[in-house]
């Protein structure tokens, strides 16, 4: 059994006791233990059931490599699933339950599946489940969710707050262990502006448990002066509990800082995503140990050996009492020291290694009186839920038990790979190391930045050097060389002094015994996290998935949380023997960001809530709001819908405040409206190439109704353009068009017409604007007093400047209606002053406020097309009959020569026409006309679809556009447009002009 | 006339690591021309009798400054009530020159953003280096903030201006609150 120590545990805090929960059991750790440590000191070996198989599993690692200790953290708001035990830093009310079993840890029925494991084979779902196909869709994946997966989908609203933050620096050091300290310290002394991140609470890394001296003192002593001599500097900047997710081009780099796990009722954001800017990038990531694959490696009890050093040694806590080690490398007789050191048995080393002269480590361990086997290896781990024992066999042969050995645990090593995920993430490549079994950074193929230079360097373990020597040389250079890619002179300041201990070389052993037959290779697990077996891995290649990429995807190897990081390495070592190839030859999956996931909270920042999107607001929307609008988004605009009031519906306000423009008076905010000022001689030469018509010829003081054309003649704006002075326009834009019409205009200029002389500046917001509506407006205006707004003075499609109630205003006589319309453009700080005295002089002429809806019948009704609604990116002017607009007179606009090309001319092309069905009801909007026959995929053939569509209050009837089948020559004819509610709607097609055909009405 | 309003009325919030405080209504001009030109620079020196800030640039003293934002755009502060006034000197001052000078002081908001940890709150914002041997008073940054545009430069040692569109300054005011809330400061600069 797994227990405390009485002595030992560098990182805890023995005098401050700590109570968690773990399934509803009250439990007892120390303040500095991680989850997994304080499980382990309680003997919960058995934290979680795997994936597929549901079998019991245990922790197996001490680092963020863990894949088997994922937990369900806190309920409700704090609730998370899937956190690794291993990086979850103990904390006073911890609650923590296990995850996929049913209905318990202990007793978990979907064990079933392990039993019909032969059954359940790489590819399983893919070939059971793909027949009868309608029964993927309603019965096996329904099944298949409920029976997989881990963790639980968090279901309430998550309580704590994130945020991000913008660093700068010459040189990221990613990592804080040894190599990393030394290497930021190097690049420190250079002056360069160093930042350097620990993903855990601790610096140093590995070093302080796996010992060694530099510059003749204990390793542990090297790293407090470290830490105390770079925070002394002041350009150094250094965080723990920060870790690097990812790299990107231009060293970019985001960092993951977790700020109050360990501490949930700290005031403040949780995590806090750091985007990062640096110079260079050093990683010293360090290296993962490599599990062994024999049957039984996923028992509760079977553990890293460098883990099991790494609990007794920093938390003071056993694995077990008696601890089989099982090694192809030197690296594991450390864990028999420590173990040994702290009282522990060690009954056996089983190395799969046969060497001809024991290295120093293994003469420690044989003078220390533990039995070493060579040659030996596991052939079964005996035990279910925990470990009761080995049986020993020969590396070198099928599994044959020579004997059984009495354990609580065992310790693997598999030998260790470099962690090259940041280092490959912005394509930096690798190379095979033979000697040490593994890949490694090839430095000569780093990722390059955009002068061709390499902007990521590995040091120390993660750079394959793990001898302390050769490690504290790499990050003392490495350090210099980041710094002097930055522009910074290293001094002559020589690499601290260390040495290495002796080892032999390590043996890769990628199956254990090597002759393993069909029933051990069965139970022997490479991805713990998704029950990936040798088996898998050789069956897919034996079924054709040679390539890495394919195997991983149909075996699922490394494709958990946890991305393989266990697995990854001995998988493609299986496959390549499988496939009877070189592991280089084979190659890695790709190493994606981020390093370990991180939270969904942490990359939207402080997105959410009230700062979840910006909403724009006109000046008046306060106004709006505490007058009943129902709100419609118009690009990151509010507008209102409609206005509604006590006991009306949406639609009673809509067709009340439609009525009431036709009859009285109605404001509109149109603050929203894009207003761009273009000026310069060549202004009007240049709307002219923007528009489809001529705008050069329009007078100072007129205004003209222009569309804009993208270079393959689709319609991409429309808006009313005021001539200014000579030199002078403003143009209007639609609501959305705004920024888009601005950045065209800037993009024309800036990269085609750099030789016209024109300027354009957005003023959109400058102004509030108001459209005063109705038979009333002109009274309305000459109440407010000031300017003359007769039809004399101000006739229609002109504008004039002057003040109307003391407000100094531009009035433009433009109408979207077919009414006697104004539109008033006033400072925006004084459009709620404005629109107030416009409802104040209203009141006796039947003013109300309309919304965007009445504003769209009432166009409608008039036949005005709507961009966005009569257009979708695919409809030239023409296809609108529009042709009025097209200047005849001009060389060229944008959209012009594409409006010539053969499939823009066809007569076939739908056209523009209005719709009324037989019985006045209402066309649904984007419906289809359907007509005789079917096309080449035994499609109905269509002949048009309906644009918009409204009830019209004035006609009182069912009004609609749409664009049909050579619409304008079919007038009278009746189409069939099938709903989607099983009844067809026949309309017959009209002229789009529904209401005061002759424009008497605007005309006043 | 005493009618118009800021976009948030003078709002001002200080329950967290720094204080966010909209500014009164700021005259603003937007001048576009070649910076290169004489009659531009001096359009825009006469107006506020203030010397043409560098690249990147601004010179600011109290509400008169004149903000560099492109190598043919600037944009002029003065005092609200003097906009109209400077928009006629500036075009007298530019004559024939080919440039734009249009008022846009409604357009805009601007916030004061004060306190010990004002460069940690920005900088979780924007994505512009702010420790501060990087950004000091003079310089001037447009650029974006969280989701929508916007520019700033140092009024003095720790307190920030900050100009963006009218339209987002409810946004934006959110933005800097959420930035600035307690238990949040960075502690790096």
């Amino acid at each position: 059994m797994s227990t405390r120590l009485a002595t030992g545990g560098r990182l805890l805090n023995k005098d401050k006791a700590v109570r968690f929960t773990f399934n509803g059991q009250q439990m007892r750790g120390f303040e500095g233990d991680t989850l997994a440590s304080a499980l382990l000191a309680n003997d919960q070996m058995l934290v979680g059931r795997s994936f597929k198989y549901h079998r019991p599993r245990g922790i197996v690692a001490a680092g963020p490599e863990e894949p088997n200790a994922l937990v369900n953290l806190g309920v409700e708001g704090k609730f998370e699933p899937n956190q690794r035990a291993t990086t979850t830093e103990l904390f006073e009310g911890l609650l923590a339950t296990s995850q996929n079993h049913w209905p318990s840890l202990e007793f978990d029925v979907g064990a079933i599946n392990a039993k019909l494991s032969r059954f359940m084979p790489a590819g399983f779902y893919y070939k059971m489940f793909i027949h009868p196909r309608p029964l993927w869709k309603h019965v096996y994946e329904p099944f298949i969710r409920q029976a997989a997966g881990l963790g639980q989908a968090p279901k309430g609203r998550d309580q704590d707050t994130y945020e991000h933050f913008h660093a700068f620096c010459d040189v990221l050091v990613v990592g804080g262990g040894i190599a990393g300290l030394i290497a930021a310290r190097s690049a420190a002394k250079t002056g360069a502006r160093v930042l350097l991140i620990e993903q855990t609470a601790h610096w140093g890394g590995r070093a302080p448990v796996d010992g060694g001296d530099v510059d003749g003192k204990p390793v542990d002593n090297v790293v407090d002066e470290l830490v105390s001599e770079l925070e002394a500097m002041p350009n150094v900047t250094m965080r723990t509990r920060l870790m690097g997710a990812g790299v990107y081009d231009h060293g970019y780099v985001l960092g993951y800082e977790r700020l109050n796990d360990h501490a949930p009722e700290t005031d403040g954001p949780r995590h806090r995503l750091w985007r990062i800017r640096a110079g260079h990038v050093v990683t010293a990531t360090g290296a993962i140990e490599r599990p062994l694959s024999f049957a039984g490696n996923d028992i509760p009890g079977v553990m890293l050996a460098s883990a099991v050093r790494d609990y007794v040694v920093n938390y003071g806590v056993s694995s077990g009492d008696r601890t089989v080690i099982v090694t192809n490398n030197d690296d594991a007789y450390r864990t028999a020291s420590a173990l040994k050191f702290a009282g522990l048995d060690v009954p056996a080393i089983l190395d799969a290694r046969v060497l001809p002269v024991d290295s120093p480590l293994i003469a420690e361990a044989k003078a220390a009186g533990i039995r070493v086997l060579m040659g030996h290896g596991v052939s079964k781990v005996l035990g279910g839920k925990r470990v009761t024992g080995v049986a020993v066999c020969s590396q070198a042969g099928e599994g044959a038990v020579l004997e059984e050995i009495a354990c609580d645990a065992v310790a693997m090593s598999g030998g260790w790979s470099p962690v090259v995920h940041l280092w490959s993430h912005c394509g930096g490549k690798l190379l095979w190391d033979n000697d040490f079994a593994m890949f490694r950074p090839d430095v000569d193929k780093a990722p390059t930045g955009a002068e061709g230079s390499a902007f990521v360097s590995p040091v120390g373990s993660a750079n394959g050097h793990f001898g302390l020597a050769e490690l504290v040389g790499d990050a003392h250079a490495m350090g210099h060389a980041a710094a002097r890619a930055t522009g910074h002179k290293p001094g002559k300041v020589s690499a601290p002094d260390a040495s290495s201990v002796e080892e032999a070389a390590m043996a890769p052993v990628w199956l254990m015994p090597q002759g393993a037959g069909a029933a051990l290779r069965g139970k022997a697990w490479l991805d713990y996290q998704n029950d990936v077996k040798v088996s898998d891995v050789q069956l897919a290649a034996q079924e054709g998935f040679e390539s890495v990429e394919h195997a991983k995807r149909y075996t699922t190897l490394g494709m958990a949380t946890d991305q393989g990081k266990l697995s990854n390495i001995n998988g493609l070592a299986i496959l390549s023997d499988a496939l009877n190839q070189p592991i280089p030859q084979t190659g890695t999956t790709t190493f994606r960001p981020p390093y370990t996931p991180i939270s969904m909270g942490a990359i939207a920042g402080e997105a959410r809530g009230t700062v979840f999107q910006p909403i724009r607001r006109t000046p008046m929307h306060e106004w709006h709001d505490k007058n009943g609008a129902d709100w419609e988004p118009v690009g990151h605009w509010r507008r209102p819908y409609a206005y509604v009031r006590n006991g009306e519906t949406v639609h009673d306000a809509v067709m009340r405040e439609t009525r009431n423009v036709r009859e009285n008076l109605g404001l509109l905010d149109a603050s929203t409206l894009g207003k761009l000022v273009v000026k310069g001689p060549d202004a009007g030469k240049f709307l002219d190439m923007l528009y489809t018509n001529m705008m050069s010829t329009l007078k100072p003081g007129k205004c003209r109704y222009g569309l804009m054309c993208g270079e393959n003649g689709f319609l991409i704006d429309d808006g009313v353009v005021a001539r200014i002075d000579d030199d002078t326009f403003l143009c209007h834009t639609t609501t959305g068009g705004a920024e888009r019409i601005h950045g065209h205009m800037e993009e024309w200029l800036q990269t085609e017409w750099w030789d016209m002389q024109v300027y354009v500046a957005n003023v959109t917001e400058q102004y509030a604007q108001v459209a005063v509506v109705g038979p009333n407006a002109r009274k309305a205006l000459e109440a407010l007093g000031g300017m003359d707004v007769s039809a004399e003075a101000l006739g229609f499609m002109e504008w004039a400047d002057g003040t109307l109630g003391g407000f100094d205003v531009r009035a433009y006589r433009i109408s979207f209606s077919g009414e006697l319309s104004y539109e008033i453009a006033v400072h925006a700080s004084k459009g709620q002053a404005f629109w107030d005295a416009l409802m104040a002089v209203g009141a006796d002429l039947g003013v109300m406020p309309y919304g965007t809806e009445a504003l769209h019948i009432l166009r409608a009704e008039k036949g005005f097309i709507m961009i966005g609604d009569e257009t979708d990116g695919t409809v030239i002017p023409q296809d609108l009959g529009l042709h009025w607009a097209l200047s005849k007179k001009k060389e060229d606009y944008l959209g012009k020569r594409a409006q010539e090309r053969p499939h823009m001319i066809d007569p076939e092309r739908w056209k523009l026409v209005g719709l009324e069905t037989l019985d006045g009801s209402d066309l649904p909007d984007g419906a289809y006309a359907v007509a005789e026959g079917t096309n080449d995929n035994g499609q109905r053939n269509m002949q048009g679809r309906v644009t918009s569509s409204y009830h019209s209050p004035n006609l009182n009837k069912g009004i609609a556009m749409g664009l049909v089948l050579h619409g304008p020559d079919r007038m009278g004819e009746v189409i069939d447009f099938p709903g989607t509610d099983g009844t067809t709607y026949r309309a017959r097609i009209v002229s789009p002009v529904f209401y005061d055909p002759d424009g008497e009405k605007q005309n006043v | 006339m005493s009618n118009a309003v800021s976009a948030l009325n003078g709002v001002t919030w200080a329950q967290g690591i720094a204080t966010v405080t909209e500014v009164p209504l700021q005259g603003m001009i937007t001048l576009r021309g070649q910076l290169t030109d004489a009659k531009v620079k001096k359009a825009a020196m006469s107006a506020t009798s203030l010397e043409m800030p560098g690249h990147g640039q601004a010179n600011c003293v109290d509400d008169r400054g004149i903000c560099w934002m492109s190598p043919d755009e600037l944009l002029v502060l003065c005092p609200y009530d003097a906009v109209s006034t400077n928009l006629k000197q500036m075009q007298g001052v530019l004559g024939d020159v080919h440039s734009l000078c249009v008022n846009v002081s409604d357009a805009r908001a601007v916030f004061d953003l004060s306190g010990d940890n004002a460069r940690e709150v920005l900088a979780k914002l924007v994505p512009v280096d702010l420790a501060p041997d990087q950004f000091t008073v003079g310089m001037f940054r447009r650029t974006r903030m969280a989701q929508v545009p916007a520019a700033f430069w140092l009024h003095d040692n720790d307190s920030f201006r900050i100009i963006c569109f009218r339209s987002q300054a409810q946004y934006v005011f959110d933005l800097l609150t959420v930035a600035s809330q307690r238990g949040s400061a960075v502690d790096v600069f």
